[in-house]
C-alpha cells in the first residue's frame, strides 16, 4: 500500500538525510481545485478550516467590506477576499481563496534553514512543524504568494496545511468537505487538471475568453490551483501572473541560520556532522528557471 | 416550491429575483450553477443590489426596491407582443380562453367594485360569465375581447419598456436584454425557473408580486414541467412545514380553512369551503375538503369528536378579526392584548417599527419567551432607550433545546419532509419544547379540573395519547400527523384513504403518507434516480403524496406527451403515467380532466378572483416611495391595505427628508438573530453595516470603513460603511435615486456580537400586503450622513 505521507522535501536536510523509508514511492498525488467561477463567497471554507484545525477566533472588525479579515494571520489560514472591480460597464465582484497553494517546489522550504520545520510530501502537501521552527520567518520572504504569517506570541509561522490528518486518512480537506456549491474539489491531480480544462471550457462557452488555469509553471505547479474566469486579470485576484521561488538572494543568508539554529539547539544534532559534509539540499538546476 | 431543490439543474434559464440564494441558501443554490454549468442556463439576477449571486451570474439588472411588479409586468407584455408564449400549454392549462363579466374593468389604478369606505373591493364583477349549462363559457380561439387572454393582453399594455425604465430606474435597453433571455422559455424545448424569496413577500403588494411571476411562468409555460416552476425559497430549514402545519394566522393545517362566526355549524363551514367545480372537466380536488377537516377533527378530538357533536367543531374558535402578525401587535400597542407566549423566534427583532414594538411589549402584562437562547425580545425592556422602571411588563424565560439537540422533521422549500436525529445532548436543565407545551396543556386542564372556568371542553376532550403524555415523542406526533384508519387500527398510507365520517383521522391531509405502516418515510434516504431528473422518489417524503413537481400534469399536452421528452415531468403510456407520482390517477387518461387539479377550474389561473387586491396584479408604489406613481398618480399605493390606527404618521410625508430608498436583507455568514451566539460566524460577519453606493457617499462624506447614521421617520441605525460600486444610481422618473442597504442580523441582547449594533428594524413602517399584511420590510424611505468614529 502506499504511503500517503512519503516524504520529498525536509527544509534544511539533503536528501540523503531523509530516512529511505519515508522517501520510498508515495500514493497519489493531490490538489485541490478552486473554481473561482462557482465560489460564493459565503467564507463557509474559512470557518471549516478554523474549526477543523483548532484555530483561534480573532476579534474582527468590519473594515468597509464582505471580508472578514483584513489579512491571513497565524490562526486565519484562509481567507475569502473580496474585491469589486469595473471593466467599462461590466462590474465583477471577485471573491477568491486565499490559502497556500501548495507549490511543488515551494519557496518557503527551500528558504527554511530550520530542519524539518517545513516538510514536503509526495502527494504535495507542503506542512510546517511548529516544533522545529525557529522563528526566522525567512519562509515567509520566500513564499511568492505572500501565504505563511509568523505568531508574536509563539514565535512560529503557520499556514494552511491542506488538513494532512484528514488526508492521511483518505478524506478531503475541510473546506473541500463544507463548499456548498463545490467550487473547491478535491482529487488526484491528473483528474483535477483534467477537470480544470473542462472548467475552463465551459467558461469559455460562457463569454470568458480570458478563462485560465492557474497552476503557475515558476513553482512547479501548485496543489491548489485555481479556475480563473478572468486569466487576463490575474492581479484583480491578487495573484501573481509568474511567481517564482527563488533561494538566491537568501541562499547565503539562510546557510548562516542554519548553522545558527544548530547551535541554538534545534534540529537533529546528529546529522550535523552528515549535514556539513553533504551541504544543503539544492534542488535541480532547472527547477529554479521560470517556465513559460 | 413547485418544484424542488435539485430540480433547478434542469432549467435552461434560472431567474432569481425578490431572493439572494448564494447568501440566504448556499447548499440548494448548488443546483443553480449546475443547471449554468453543465445544462449552458443563463443564470439572472433582478435585485435592488448587486449580490453574491449575481456575482456568479451571467447579467444582474438593477432595479428601485418596490418596483418588481413593473419589471414582471413589462416582461408579460414582451411575450404577448412579441408572440413570445406557450401557446399549446396556454390554451391547454390556463384559463386564458375564460370569459369574463362584462362588468369587470380597470381604471386608473382602480379594478372595479372598489369600495372606498372600506379600502375594499366588491369582486362581484371578477367573476367568469357562465352558459346555460352552468358552467364558464369559454372561447378555446382565446380572441373573445372579454377572454382572459385578451383582459390580460390590455392590462398589461402599459407597461412598456420605456414605462418600466421609468419605473424601476434601469436603463430599457438592459431591460430588454433581460426580456429576452427571460422569455426565450415559451417553447416546447427551453423551461425556465423563477427563484424567489422574501423579497417578493414583504411588501404591500407583495402576494401580487409572486402572483405576477406565475402569471408570467405560465404565459411561458414552465409550470408542472421539470427545469420550471415557481420556487418560493423558504427561510430557516422548516419554514416550509411551519406554514404546511398552520403557524401561521388564517389557516389550518394542511390549508385549510379557518372558521368564521357566520359558520355556525360543520356543514356550513364544509359548504362555503368546499369548491364547486366550474368546468365539467376539472377534478377539483378540494372537492374532498370534508374528509380532510373531519379527520382533522378526529385527530385533535379523537373519541369526543363525534357525528352527535359535529366531530368537535365547535371546540374551534371562529376568530372574528385578523390575527396576523401585524394585527397581533396593533392589538398589545392599544393595550387590548395581556399577554403573549413567543417560541423559537424572536419578534422584536423581526418585527417591523421597533420602536412601536417595544411600546406594544411594555404594554403586555406578561410576556412568555420559550427559546434556546436569552433573546433580545425577553430583555425588550433593556432595548436602547427604554426605562425599565416605567415598565410592568412581567417576562418569564424558559430555555429550551436546539433543534440539534432533538430528532424530528424539517420540511425544506421543495416539500421534502426529511427526518433528522438528534446530534447533541440539550445542557442539564434544558427541556424539550414538548415538554415544555406539554406541561402547558397539563396545567391548565388541571386548573380546570380544580377551579373549573367557562367553556372547558376544548380543553378536556382534547386527546393526548402519549406513551409518555408529559413529554411525546416526536415520532408519535409524525404518526399522528399522518393519521390513522380507525377501523383497522392501522397507520394509513396516503390522503386518498381520508373519510368524512369519522373513520380516519390525519393530523395534516397533506402529510398522509409520511409515516405508514412501512415506516418513517421521511428518514429514507434511497438514492435512486430512474429519471435522471433528481427527483428520488426514495429520499424522504415529499408532499403531496410523494409527488416531487406540483401540477406535473401540465409538463406533458392534451395528449399526454411531454413538452420535452428530454425532461419529462410524466408520460402517458397510453395505459398509464410513468416519471414523477402524476398528479392524477396513475391510469386516469390525459383527456379525463384539467392539469390543474386544485382548482375549481381545472387549469391555472391567469385572472383569479382568489386576491384581495386584484384579478390581475398591477404597481403600486411602496408605502414610502421616492416617486410617485408613473401609471396612476391619484391611486399611488395599494388602494386595500390595512391602516392600522397612528401609523399614517410614522411614515415620511409631503416635506418630509427622506430622499433615499432602503432595504434590508441577510447575509450568508448569519442565520437571522442565532449565529450571533456563534463565535466563528461573528468573526466572519462581526458588525452591524450600511451599504452605501459610492457617489451617495461622495456627496455625504462618508468614508468606506468609517461610519454612517441612516435614519426614517420611526428611528435610527448606525453603523460602519460598506461604501461599493455594487450599487449604483437609478434614474427614477427623471430624478436621481440612490438605494440603501441594511442587514438584519443585530441587536443588543445576549450572543457574541462585538458591537451589540443597531436593529435594521428600527428603520421599517408597520404596513403589510394587502393579502397576508407581510410587513412591507424591503422598500422604504431614509436619510443618510457621515458619523463619526466610535471611542474605543
Amino acid at each position: 500500500m502506499p504511503d500517503t505521507l512519503a516524504i520529498k522535501r525536509i527544509s534544511a536536510t539533503p536528501s540523503a538525510l531523509i530516512p529511505l523509508e519515508s522517501l520510498r514511492s508515495g500514493g497519489p498525488v493531490y490538489s485541490k481545485l478552486v473554481d473561482i467561477s462557482k465560489c460564493i463567497g459565503c467564507k463557509g471554507c474559512e470557518v471549516a478550516c478554523k474549526e477543523w484545525n483548532d484555530l483561534k477566533v480573532e476579534q474582527t472588525a468590519n473594515f468597509g467590506s464582505m471580508q472578514s479579515h483584513k489579512d491571513l494571520s497565524s490562526n486565519t489560514w484562509l481567507l475569502m477576499r473580496f474585491n469589486e472591480v469595473e471593466v467599462g460597464d461590466d462590474l465583477q465582484w471577485l471573491i477568491k481563496k486565499d490559502a497556500c497553494l501548495h507549490c511543488e517546489e515551494p519557496g518557503c522550504l527551500f528558504a527554511c534553514p530550520a530542519p524539518g520545520a517545513i516538510v514536503q510530501y509526495q502527494n504535495g502537501i507542503v506542512d510546517f512543524n511548529q516544533d522545529q521552527c525557529i522563528g526566522c520567518q525567512n519562509c515567509v520572504s520566500g513564499c511568492p504568494f505572500d501565504i505563511p504569517r509568523f505568531d508574536k506570541s509563539t514565535k512560529t509561522v503557520a499556514k494552511c496545511n491542506m488538513c494532512i490528518d484528514r488526508v492521511e486518512v483518505g478524506l478531503e480537506p475541510a473546506c473541500v468537505k463544507t463548499c456548498p456549491t463545490n467550487a473547491i474539489q478535491w482529487g488526484i491531480k491528473e483528474d483535477m487538471l483534467a477537470l480544470a480544462e473542462k472548467k475552463v471550457e465551459t467558461m469559455k462557452r460562457r463569454g470568458y475568453e480570458h478563462a485560465a488555469l492557474y497552476n503557475p509553471g515558476g513553482v512547479g505547479g501548485t496543489h491548489m490551483m485555481y479556475v480563473v474566469p478572468h486569466g487576463d486579470r490575474l492581479e484583480d485576484y491578487s495573484l501573481p501572473a509568474h511567481p517564482v521561488a527563488s533561494p538566491a538572494p537568501l541562499h547565503g543568508l539562510s546557510v548562516l541560520r542554519r548553522v545558527g539554529s544548530y547551535l541554538l539547539g534545534f534540529g537533529v544534532v546528529s546529522a550535523l556532522a552528515h549535514f556539513l559534509a553533504v551541504g544543503p539540499e539544492s534542488p535541480e538546476d532547472e527547477a529554479w528557471e521560470p517556465k513559460p | 416550491m413547485t418544484n424542488h431543490w435539485k430540480d433547478i439543474k434542469n432549467a435552461d434559464v434560472v431567474l432569481v429575483m425578490g431572493a439572494n440564494p448564494a447568501e440566504n441558501h448556499p447548499c440548494g443554490f448548488k443546483w443553480a450553477l449546475e443547471a449554468r454549468d453543465e445544462n449552458g442556463a443563463k443564470l439572472l439576477t433582478i435585485d435592488p443590489r448587486f449580490t453574491r449571486t449575481s456575482a456568479v451570474a451571467d447579467k444582474h439588472l438593477q432595479i428601485r426596491p418596490g418596483s418588481d411588479i413593473a419589471i414582471l409586468g413589462g416582461l408579460i407584455r414582451h411575450i404577448l407582443t412579441n408572440d413570445l408564449h406557450h401557446a399549446d400549454y396556454v390554451r391547454a392549462h390556463t384559463n386564458a380562453s375564460f370569459i369574463i363579466s362584462g362588468d369587470f374593468g380597470f381604471e386608473d389604478g382602480l379594478f372595479s367594485g372598489f369600495e372606498e369606505a372600506g379600502s375594499r373591493y366588491d369582486k362581484t364583477s371578477w367573476s367568469y360569465q357562465r352558459a346555460a349549462d352552468g358552467y364558464v363559457r369559454r372561447d378555446p380561439t382565446l380572441e373573445d375581447p372579454q377572454c382572459v387572454f385578451q383582459l390580460l393582453r390590455r392590462h398589461y399594455d402599459r407597461y412598456t419598456p420605456a414605462m418600466v425604465a421609468q419605473i424601476a430606474g434601469c436603463s430599457e435597453q438592459k431591460f430588454l436584454e433581460m426580456a429576452d433571455i427571460i422569455c426565450s422559455t415559451g417553447r416546447a424545448d427551453r423551461v425556465g425557473t423563477i427563484m424567489y424569496a422574501v423579497g417578493w413577500t414583504m411588501h404591500t403588494v407583495g402576494s401580487q408580486i409572486i402572483r405576477t411571476g406565475a402569471i408570467l411562468q405560465l404565459l411561458l409555460g414552465n409550470i408542472g414541467r421539470p427545469g420550471g416552476g415557481i420556487n418560493a425559497l423558504r427561510g430557516h430549514a422548516n419554514v416550509q412545514g411551519a406554514t404546511d402545519h398552520a403557524i401561521v394566522a388564517g389557516i389550518l393545517p394542511g390549508y385549510l380553512k379557518v372558521p368564521t362566526p357566520e359558520q355556525t355549524t360543520l356543514a356550513e363551514h364544509l359548504e362555503a369551503s368546499t369548491p364547486q367545480p366550474l368546468v365539467p372537466d376539472t377534478v377539483n380536488y378540494w372537492g374532498n375538503y370534508p374528509k380532510f377537516m373531519v379527520s382533522l377533527l378526529k385527530a385533535w378530538f379523537g373519541d369526543s369528536a363525534t357525528t352527535a357533536n359535529e366531530f368537535g367543531y365547535h371546540y374551534l374558535g371562529k376568530p372574528d378579526g385578523d390575527a396576523t402578525w401585524l394585527s397581533i401587535w396593533d392589538e398589545a400597542y392599544h393595550g387590548r392584548l395581556e399577554g403573549f407566549i413567543t417560541l423559537g423566534f424572536n419578534p422584536l427583532l423581526a418585527g417591523p417599527d421597533i420602536p412601536r414594538l417595544l411600546q406594544s411589549m411594555s404594554r403586555l402584562k406578561w410576556m412568555t419567551v420559550i427559546d434556546p437562547f436569552m433573546l433580545d425580545s425577553a430583555e425588550f425592556w433593556k432595548a436602547p432607550g427604554m426605562n425599565p422602571a416605567e415598565i410592568d411588563t412581567e417576562v418569564l424565560y424558559l430555555p429550551t433545546t436546539h433543534w440539534i439537540e432533538r430528532d424530528g422533521s424539517f420540511t425544506n422549500s421543495g416539500r421534502w419532509a426529511q427526518w433528522k436525529e438528534k446530534a447533541i445532548d440539550p445542557p442539564d436543565g434544558v427541556r424539550s419544547d414538548t415538554w415544555v407545551l406539554s406541561e402547558l396543556f397539563w396545567r391548565v386542564k388541571e386548573l380546570y379540573q380544580q377551579d373549573g372556568g367557562a367553556y372547558d371542553e376544548p380543553i378536556q376532550n382534547l386527546t393526548w395519547n402519549y406513551l409518555n403524555p408529559r413529554e411525546p415523542l416526536l415520532t408519535e406526533l409524525a404518526k399522528e400527523i399522518n393519521g390513522y384508519d380507525h377501523a383497522t387500527g392501522q397507520l394509513l398510507s396516503s390522503f386518498g384513504q381520508l373519510q368524512a365520517d369519522g373513520g380516519t383521522s390525519s393530523g395534516n391531509w397533506l402529510y398522509t403518507g409520511s409515516y405508514t405502516e412501512a415506516g418513517n418515510m421521511m428518514a429514507r434516504r434511497g438514492t435512486a434516480d430512474p429519471t435522471g431528473l433528481g427527483m428520488h422518489h426514495e429520499w424522504a417524503f415529499s408532499w403531496p403524496a410523494n409527488r416531487r413537481v406540483l401540477y406535473n400534469r401540465a409538463s406533458a399536452d392534451a395528449e399526454g406527451r411531454p413538452w420535452d421528452p428530454t425532461r419529462a415531468g410524466i408520460a402517458w403510456t397510453g395505459r398509464e403515467w410513468i416519471g414523477d407520482v402524476p398528479d392524477y390517477g396513475r391510469t386516469t387518461p390525459p383527456d379525463a380532466a384539467g392539469a390543474f387539479i386544485m382548482t375549481e377550474e381545472g387549469v391555472a389561473r391567469l385572472f383569479s378572483s382568489q386576491m384581495a387586491d386584484g384579478p390581475f396584479s398591477e404597481h403600486y408604489e411602496p408605502v414610502e416611495s421616492p416617486t410617485v406613481n408613473a401609471l396612476h398618480e391619484s391611486v399611488p399605493v395599494n388602494p386595500v391595505i390595512n391602516w392600522y390606527d397612528g401609523v399614517r404618521e410614522t411614515l415620511a410625508s409631503e416635506g418630509d427628508d427622506f430622499p433615499h430608498a432602503c432595504t434590508i436583507y441577510r447575509v450568508v455568514e448569519h442565520e437571522h438573530f442565532v449565529t450571533q451566539n456563534v463565535p466563528l460566524l461573528v468573526e466572519a460577519m462581526p458588525d452591524f453595516f450600511i451599504e452605501i453606493p459610492e457617489g451617495l457617499a461622495a456627496e455625504k462624506g462618508i468614508e468606506n470603513g468609517g461610519r454612517a447614521r441612516v435614519w426614517s421617520k420611526r428611528g435610527e441605525v448606525e453603523g460602519v460603511a460598506i461604501v461599493t460600486k455594487r450599487i449604483k444610481p437609478l434614474l427614477v422618473n427623471g430624478r436621481t435615486v440612490w438605494t440603501v442597504g441594511i442587514p438584519v442580523h443585530w441587536g443588543f441582547a445576549g450572543g457574541t456580537s462585538n458591537t451589540h449594533a443597531s436593529m435594521a428594524n428600527l428603520l421599517t413602517p408597520f404596513i403589510g400586503d394587502a393579502n397576508t399584511r407581510c410587513p412591507e420590510f424591503k422598500a422604504f424611505l431614509v436619510n443618510i450622513a457621515r458619523a463619526e468614529p466610535r471611542a474605543t
